[in-house]
């Protein structure tokens, strides 16, 4: 089981700034260990963002992208107390839900 | 299962221009209206910043790209009605490389691209 | 020239150097890059600093005669000297040492006097540079800077320290007195801010806004492991955002406190509105006179103000209707022979010195020739260094960063302890003994060859080029990366890219690489306690290609 992502929301002038770290190896698949066994990739390919129900952003991650993830975006809207729920699934099947207030 | 969506032979890609064909990109324009914001030198090759500002109104789609990497397509965002064409995360590079930005605005694709330098270090004034 | 004249000329010139009329009701003084030299001391200026590209001749690549026209300096002056490398042994004889708080302390108290709310800037490299600051771990430049009347810094070798250290001075020792300015330095995780981006005084009712700017390429140049959780870079965005928020709150002028590097700052001031002044540091350039850099929001002016004590830059403003209507600059040389020593500062010094003085006064050897290290590609010290690394490793060639810093000896003088710590007190000294292909040894050079010579100052880190020992090559700067070096050669043979070679070094900036040997002063110290004189030799200087007749390079 993952450790939860760390999620900051923070609305100001009608727009809303989330920014998330999350907690993944993103193992690339090129990396050998020290035996010289091969280290099977283990990555988070996709994720989404949701305002309450509103889904806000999608995206689809490869194994370029750096060990514990991280994301920031924008979307107009949103108001001091609203939900942020952020999710991601990784090519194990692994996945995580976490949610934040929007400060 | 929600990964079944995920797009493998974009991510799969070995070149800029497979990459492209997949996305059904061909050949973007390079558009001062696509704004990449990297570090010119990287802190860290493991962790590189990558921002992608569009200035394009009806921006749909951005994609990050490492020319040098093995694996080329770092990420790629679908940006929904409502939500800016701005996004930030980091990437992992190698080497040396051009990083490109893709984006797709009103069905049309557009690119922008910068050196990312990969450095030894270790001298200093 | 005799000495007896030269030296009444001297103190003739004395009332002429340190007489500047007070102007304008806004002044700020700058210290940068002194390298924790407490003392005074000869530091010669390069005779090598290319520009390269459409840098080619311009300030800062000025060196020697070419310098002197520029800023139109009399040649054999008091200021030929403290400017270029040009008679340096006989004019250091003739003026004698520079800089040390104590000589400085009553310079900037004189300055201060005659222009009442000036502040003093420390554009950092305060910390680092001396055997005292590396066993106190800074504490005594830290007291130093307090007593000297410090008023905002900001960092480069300080961070090497570590961020623990660095975050502990800032909220104790400097806390109320000093503060510590960096738009640059964000957190790794959520990019929050470390320091102050800037700080706003007010002088003579003017607010004065000073943004910081650390070193971009710390984690870089330096040990990552050592601020893991702080991330650096230009941050041109962040400064325009510092910039703008600054003068939003009232700030009718606005300065950088920068260590970005001359040619870094000079990019900067071209693309970045609303700076009046950047005050440079970093690549020790002590230039007599502002670049005047034209921009889509007006004029910025740069500075960059040398390095080891040697020089105190002074701006005056004259500040009408809200903002800067007129200025003067001067770069001040310190002369310790021409300014008595402040008995406060003397008297710290000699405190903070009095435990260590048996250690730091141990000779190790005579020098018959000049020791010094500035110069792009290789200085006599370096050159001790390595040909000591290699003699002392049992390699085959070696490696000595291009640090800019580090003082000068003259021909006769006694290497001591202290001496020798003063090329080499780092908190990463460890020497390091590897087996490297010849491809890597191109690479390693490639490399660093581009961090000194890309066109683009964006993409350079300040430092010199890499010293080695024992290996000859070819360099063409103006090359792209990758093609600047050539006919690497060993011994006579060529050097092949499958082939392994023992190489020598230290500063290792990996982390694996801690405590891979022992100290560099260490290594140094027993072959220069062996040699008893060091004798006056040829440098190893890589064969240039393409820069005939550039004014930032004399042979
Ligand atoms: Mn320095
Ligand atoms: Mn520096």
């Amino acid at each position: 089981m993952a450790s939860p992502m760390r999620i900051r929301a923070a609305a100001k002038d009608g727009v809303t700034e989330v920014r998330v770290l999350m907690s993944h190896v993103m193992e690339t698949g090129q990396r050998k260990d020290s035996s010289g066994e091969v280290i099977p990739a283990h990555f988070i390919t996709e994720l989404t963002a949701r305002h309450n129900d509103k889904l806000v952003l999608s995206a689809e991650f490869g194994p370029s992208v750096s060990t514990n993830p991280y994301l920031a975006f924008k979307f107009k809207g949103g108001e001091k107390g609203d939900k942020v729920t952020v999710s991601w699934v990784d090519n194990k099947g692994d996945s995580r839900t976490d949610e934040a207030q929007i400060a | 299962t929600a990964h079944a969506a995920w797009n493998e032979q974009a991510f799969g890609a070995k070149s800029l221009d497979a990459a492209f064909e997949v996305l059904g990109a061909g050949k973007p324009a390079v558009s001062d209206d696509v704004v990449l914001n990297t570090p010119d030198i990287a802190e860290n090759g493991a962790v590189v910043p990558v921002g992608v500002v569009s200035k394009l109104p009806g921006t749909e789609y951005v994609a990050i790209m490492i020319e040098k990497n093995p694996y080329m397509l770092a990420a790629s965002f679908t940006i929904p009605e409502g939500t800016q064409a701005e996004v930030q995360t980091r990437v992992k590079m190698g080497q040396t490389s051009d990083v490109y930005a893709l984006v797709k605005a009103d069905g049309k694709f557009y690119m922008a691209k910068k050196e990312v330098k990969v450095t030894l270090g270790g001298c200093g004034g | 020239m005799s000495l007896h004249s030269g030296f009444a000329r001297a103190q003739q010139a004395a009332a002429a150097l340190y007489d500047m009329p007070a102007f304008g009701n806004v002044s700020l003084l700058h210290m940068t890059d002194c390298h924790a030299q407490l003392l005074p001391i000869h530091f010669r200026e390069p005779s090598v600093n290319l520009g390269i590209g459409n840098m080619s001749g311009k300030v800062p690549h000025l060196v020697g005669e070419h310098l002197l026209k520029h800023f139109g300096i009399r040649p054999g002056s008091i200021e030929a000297h403290a400017f270029t490398y040009l008679d340096f042994v006989e004019a250091a004889k003739t003026y004698g040492k520079v800089g040390g708080f104590a000589h400085l302390a009553t310079l900037v108290k004189q300055l201060k006097a005659s222009r009442p709310g000036a502040l003093l800037l420390d554009g950092g490299d305060t910390w680092q540079g001396s055997a005292t600051a590396l066993w106190t771990k800074a504490q005594d430049m830290v007291d130093a800077c307090k007593l000297l009347g410090v008023d905002v810094m900001t960092l480069h070798w300080e961070s090497t320290y570590g961020a623990e250290r660095v975050k502990e001075i800032e909220e104790k020792d400097f806390a109320g007195r000093i503060d510590i300015v960096a738009q640059n330095v964000k957190t790794t995780d959520f990019e929050d801010p470390v320091f102050k981006p800037y700080v706003i005084r007010n002088i003579n009712g003017v607010p004065v806004a000073i943004v910081g700017q650390a070193f971009p390429y710390t984690p870089i140049a330096n040990p990552r492991w050592m601020t893991p959780d702080w991330s650096f870079g230009i941050q041109e965005q962040g400064m325009q955002e510092a910039v703008d928020a600054a003068r939003a709150e009232g700030a009718q002028v606005v300065v950088v406190l920068s260590h970005n590097g001359m040619d870094v700052d000079l990019k900067l001031a071209s693309r970045v509105t609303g700076i009046d002044a950047i005050f440079g540091g970093h690549t020790h350039d002590g230039m007599p006179a502002p670049t005047v850099v034209d921009n889509a929001g007006g004029k910025t002016l740069v500075t960059n103000a040398g390095s080891s004590g040697k020089f105190l830059g002074v701006m005056d403003f004259d500040v009408r209707d809200g903002k800067v209507a007129d200025f003067r600059y001067r770069l001040l040389p310190v002369f310790a022979n021409l300014l008595p020593a402040d008995p406060d500062m003397a008297a710290f010094i000699d405190k903070v010195r009095a435990p260590f003085l048996e250690k730091l006064g141990e000779p190790l050897a005579v020098t018959e020739g000049l020791l010094y290290r500035r110069g792009n590609f290789n200085g006599s010290w370096d050159q001790l260094i390595v040909d000591a690394l290699i003699a002392e490793k049992d390699a085959e060639l070696a490696f000595s960063p291009g640090f800019r810093w580090g003082t000068s000896l003259l021909p006769g003088d006694t290497i001591t302890m202290e001496h020798l710590l003063d090329q080499t007190a780092i908190t990463y000294p460890w020497t390091t003994l590897t087996e490297m292909s010849g491809e890597m040894i191109k690479t390693i050079l490639e490399d660093v060859a581009d961090n000194l010579f890309n066109p683009d100052p964006y993409y350079q880190q300040g430092g010199d080029m890499v010293r080695v020992g024992g290996l000859q090559y070819t360099c063409d700067p103006a090359a792209p990366m990758g093609r600047r070096i050539d006919d690497m050669m060993l011994k006579g043979k060529r050097i092949e890219p499958g082939k392994t070679y023992k190489v020598a070094g230290w500063a290792p900036v990996a982390e694996e690489a801690r405590d891979s040997g022992p100290a560099v002063w260490d290594v140094v110290a027993s072959h220069l306690r062996a040699q008893k004189v060091v004798t006056q030799q040829a440098l190893n200087l890589p064969e240039l290609k393409g820069v005939g007749g550039n004014p930032g390079l004399v042979l």
